[in-house]
């Protein structure tokens, strides 16, 4: 079972109280960007076995959209954090790097 | 002027191991604003003389209350006929300040579940742990119950407060019914 504590409200509840918003920290490439950048946004993601980052929001709770770090084979959440950042704290990378000193997800490591 | 009736008419249930009754015409008024704003709190506390809840609290007295919904959300429990001149009071407390608040009386149900397996009648329905020593009184808790969204907290020892959308109130009472069949304790706290 995957359980989250949403860092807006504190409150710490299983999976189907939230809401999954898919891969976190994706650069927009809109009108006037290349085919390329275009395509990159809208269709390519990681799709890790291991470390990932992803958007969730608290559907059933207060509501609010943030960010998880978690590990897609043993389900164990690293941490919470804000919606309103546009890369993984240090504190969560530190935290990541503690128990799986070898990961990189994208441009992070 | 229309009689306000609520969605199931104040109906009680009591052939189960918890009784479930529908509380009928509760006052409510959805706050939203910046919670540390000392306007937004007053105005809630004026409308209820009760204090402000902390952090994913609850501040209810009888058929009054304030919940901590979220980081700029307050909902505001007061008797169903002091509801407009609350808002009224609300608002000009409130001022210019980036804020809204609104009636939400008639949108909402309020069930009541007591007796002595309340407690685990509730948790076979929600995924919230409700050992006696992780849910007390004061606490308030937003999630789903079931397929629908609800609210609730422990108003009393045994006696725990469930809010839900009208429209699916029959659905929360059925819920709640199923639940609380005879025959049905876990005996699990
Ligand atoms: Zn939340």
């Amino acid at each position: 079972m995957l359980i989250l504590t949403c860092p807006n409200c504190g409150q710490t509840g299983e999976e189907t109280e939230f809401h999954a918003g898919g891969e976190a920290h994706l650069k927009r490439f809109g009108p006037g960007s290349s085919d390329g950048d275009f395509e990159e946004y809208l269709f390519m993601r990681e799709n890790p076995k291991g470390v990932h980052f992803e958007r969730w929001r608290h559907v059933y709770g207060c509501g609010k959209w943030f960010h998880a770090a978690r590990c897609t084979t043993t389900l164990e959440v690293f941490g919470t954090y804000s919606a309103q950042v546009t890369e993984p704290p240090k504190e969560i990378c530190d935290k990541i790097s503690k128990k799986r000193p070898d990961w990189s997800w994208r441009a992070f490591s | 002027m229309s009689n306000a009736v609520s969605a199931l008419n104040g109906v009680t249930w009591a052939q189960g191991i918890a009784t479930v009754t529908e509380v009928p015409l509760q006052g409510m008024i959805t706050l939203r604003g910046q919670l540390t704003d000392a306007k937004v709190k007053k105005a809630a506390m004026s409308a209820t003389s009760l204090e402000m809840p902390g952090h994913g609290q609850a501040n209810c007295v009888d058929d009054r209350g304030i919940c901590w919904m979220s980081p700029d959300e307050l909902l505001v429990l007061c008797p169903y006929d002091a509801v407009s001149t609350n808002l009224k009071q609300m608002q000009g407390v409130l001022g210019d300040v980036h804020s809204l608040c609104v009636n939400v009386s008639d949108a909402r149900a309020v069930f009541d579940l007591s007796g002595d397996n309340a407690r685990e009648v509730l948790a076979k329905l929600v995924p919230v742990d409700l050992a006696p020593d992780q849910f007390t009184v004061g606490m308030f808790r937003r999630t789903r119950m079931a397929q629908v969204p609800a609210a609730f907290w422990l108003h009393d020892n045994d006696s725990f407060r469930i809010i839900c959308f009208r429209s699916q109130a029959q659905y929360v009472f059925d819920l709640l019914t199923v639940a609380s069949q005879r025959g049905s304790a876990v005996d699990v706290f």
